[in-house]
């Protein structure tokens, strides 16, 4: 089998002393695509979040393993080199720092010193790139997701996610925010990164993105577990019906973990 | 009880200081009369910043600096604040109190700019400078320094821009403390006429880690209606130095002040940076950089001062504290009564490297008018955890990221500077000091 794969196993999260994820199981492998479905508050984001070592996140139980290393060890920037990335909701302003300065050292942050990207060709495939994005050239020289819109921020997260070419990838509702011109143009991008040496993960609670970028599995989420997993056809279904008959079918009263929205 | 500070100098050693240098009537007399109150007056209070133990007169107060015959003489890390691929067409270098190497474009001489050591102007263009000199910008009686300022001054330099004479390459200075016990007491005028425009930047660089010494310097800035002045400065006086530095400029009608201060001192330092914005559509740009580390205590003022109408006032300040460093920040939007529709804005931030480091951003509106808009951001806090955890989950290390964030918060200030060298020089600063 190509690619790598991520296995998240009884995962248990807390935020500030709340349990908010409550055993989650799911496996990623090299050229799959998946998409975790659920409405708000059920705890999707944790689990982008948790795997990638946001600083408020607590892992109180379960494990996370990229290739068999154990990614709950590791530092942020640790999992980043062994191939994770998350596309963030809210990803962070930096003042001061160019956006192709950033790229540029995330790119070198995973090569040996000596290697790294020559500039010629960092430009040529961050011109490329923002030329399947749709997005304008000045963007390259502006300070890092400042100022920028949310559909700017959308697109320069796809920007970076092509540009370091990662072998998994989690986007958290990428397409928040987006109209449906801006929602193609982003999973345009994210369709040409689809080759058997990359897996992603896709949150939403919206199917729209799923017409465009189609998913091999679809897991939904309630109570801070997935709670069923079906292929391309659930997503159409929950699209069609809502989540109320998932929760009949399990007996779930209330799908959102305690008061968090 | 008032303790009588006494003077290191005499009305003698000021009579024969001027004499020596051929100084008209009028600088001596200034002088003179500036000793005079420099020994009643008070040391200035900077808010929160107790200055009374500070050396602001032992040093020695006169020191000749060699000729240099050709640029490449220089010192490395002098040589590196000029841009080679030009060539320098308008340089000064000040080796501690005379001009070492000085060059100026024959075309700008022929419009009737002047760039000249403040000495050669005194007597070359005596008029001129006795018009401006401490007359409305900086005045002598302020408090002890500026006494002190204009009693001892033995530096610095002059530039005249006529009437609607725009000149497009900046000008350039480098103040060269070679002589680790010599003070320096500088003065920068610069006058800048009509509808005139220059760009202007200055770098201070001394050699005294351990021996004491002080600096107490003047600026002023005088734009005149619809002129332009860009200001930079990279001070980087070394720990032994206390410093002092008053840079303040005039703007009249439909005129610019600019200012980019790299406030690189390592030693304890006072800066105000105050500009009055007297024109209507007057307009001022007040930027200033800090870093302070080990004990070094600094406090900074920037200072913008509404008197016209519809003027344009935006400070911004960030100071980056390590060690167990102490950086005040004061930033100040003033709007007199009379200055209706202009707009004050100001941002102090303060980003503090370790526990031990204290730092201070007091933002103050003083709004006379009702007729305004005026604005405030401040803050003081460490390297935001979220800015970390962004870049680091791109692969980027812990180490590299606070790098590019510190280097990201310094940079309005170093964008700004003109030279491209005198940039990367500041850029090699803030690598030098941050870690």
């Amino acid at each position: 089998m190509a690619g790598s794969t991520l296995e998240i196993k009884d995962l248990h999260v807390e935020i500030e002393g709340q349990e908010i994820l409550k055993g989650v199981n799911l496996t990623v492998n090299g050229g799959e695509f998946h998409a975790v479905m659920g409405p708000n508050g059920t705890g999707k984001s944790t689990l982008a979040s948790a795997v990638m070592g946001h600083p408020k996140y607590e892992v109180t139980q379960g494990q996370v393993f990229l290739d068999g290393e154990n990614v709950l060890e590791m530092e942020v920037d640790e999992r980043a080199q062994a191939g994770l990335f998350l596309a963030m909701q809210y990803p962070s302003e930096i003042s001061g720092v160019t956006n192709s300065d950033f790229l540029r050292s995330s790119i070198n942050a995973r090569r040996e010193e000596g290697d790294e990207i020559s500039l010629m060709k960092f430009i040529k495939e961050m011109d490329e790139a923002m030329d399947t994005l749709d997005m304008d050239k000045n963007m390259a020289q502006r300070y890092l997701n400042e100022g920028f819109s949310g559909g700017e921020k959308k697109r320069n997260e796809i920007l970076q996610l092509m540009m370091i070419k990662p072998a998994i990838a989690i986007l958290d509702e990428i397409d928040s925010g987006l109209d449906i011109d801006a929602l193609k143009v982003v999973a345009k991008g994210i369709n040409e990164m689809r080759n058997e040496n990359f897996g992603c993960l896709t949150i939403t609670h919206y199917q729209r993105l799923l017409n465009y970028i189609t998913p091999d599995k679809v897991h939904v989420m309630m109570q801070g577990r997935i709670v069923k997993t079906g292929g391309p056809e659930l997503a159409q279904r929950l699209e069609a019906e809502g989540y109320d008959w998932i929760k009949q079918e399990l007996g779930i009263e209330d799908e959102t973990i305690g008061q968090k929205a | 009880m008032t303790v009588k500070v006494s003077l290191p100098f005499d009305k003698d050693y000021v009579t024969q200081f001027s004499q020596g240098l051929n100084e008209p009537d009028w600088m001596k007399t200034l002088r003179l009369n500036a000793f005079d109150k420099a020994e009643s007056l008070e040391m200035p209070k900077p808010d929160k910043t107790n200055i009374k133990d500070w050396n602001f007169t032992e040093f020695k107060h006169h020191a000749e600096g060699e000729k240099i015959e050709s640029i490449h003489d220089l010192p490395f890390e002098l040589l590196n604040l000029l841009d080679h691929e030009k060539e320098q067409q308008n340089l000064i270098i000040q080796r501690n109190h005379t001009v070492a190497f000085s060059s100026f474009d024959k075309k700008l001489e022929e419009q009737g700019v002047i760039f000249t050591d403040i000495q050669s102007a005194i007597r070359n263009h005596g008029d001129l400078v006795e018009k401006y000199y401490m007359t409305d910008a900086v005045h002598v009686d302020e408090h002890r320094l500026t006494a002190l300022h204009a009693a001892l001054m033995n530096g610095g330099v002059f530039v005249y821009v006529p009437k609607n004479v725009n000149i497009s390459e900046p000008l350039q200075t480098i103040f060269w403390q070679e002589d680790p016990e010599a003070a320096l007491i500088n003065h920068v005028l610069v006058v800048a006429e009509e509808n005139s425009s220059v760009t202007y930047v200055e770098n201070y660089t001394s050699n005294n880690k351990d021996v004491k010494s002080s600096a107490n310097n003047v600026t002023e800035v005088i734009a005149k209606a619809g002129a332009k002045v860009s200001f930079g400065a990279v001070d980087n006086f070394e720990a032994g130095t206390t410093v002092y530095t008053n840079r303040r400029g005039l703007a009249e009608r439909d005129a610019t002040i600019e200012w980019a201060l790299g406030q690189m001192n390592e030693g304890d330092t006072v800066s105000e940076n105050i500009t009055h914005l007297l024109g209507d559509n007057s307009h001022s740009n007040a930027k200033t950089v800090a870093i302070g580390r080990g004990t070094q205590k600094q406090n900074f003022t920037a200072n913008i001062t509404h008197f016209g109408k519809g003027s344009d006032g935006y400070i911004l300040q960030h100071g980056v504290m390590r060690d167990k460093s102490s950086g005040i920040f004061n930033g100040i939007g003033k709007i007199e009564h009379g200055a209706s529709k202009s707009n004050a804005e100001q941002e102090s931030r303060v980003l503090m490297l370790s526990k031990d480091a204290r730092g201070d951003a007091n933002p103050i509106l003083l709004i006379d008018e009702d007729d305004v808009t005026a604005g405030h951001a401040a803050s003081v806090g460490r390297v935001d955890p979220m800015q970390l955890y962004y870049l680091m989950s791109r692969g980027i290390s812990k180490f590299e990221a606070e790098r590019l964030i510190i280097h990201g918060f310094l940079a309005p200030v170093v964008n700004q500077l003109p030279v491209e060298a005198v940039k990367q020089q500041m850029k090699q600063l803030i690598e030098r000091k941050v870690y």
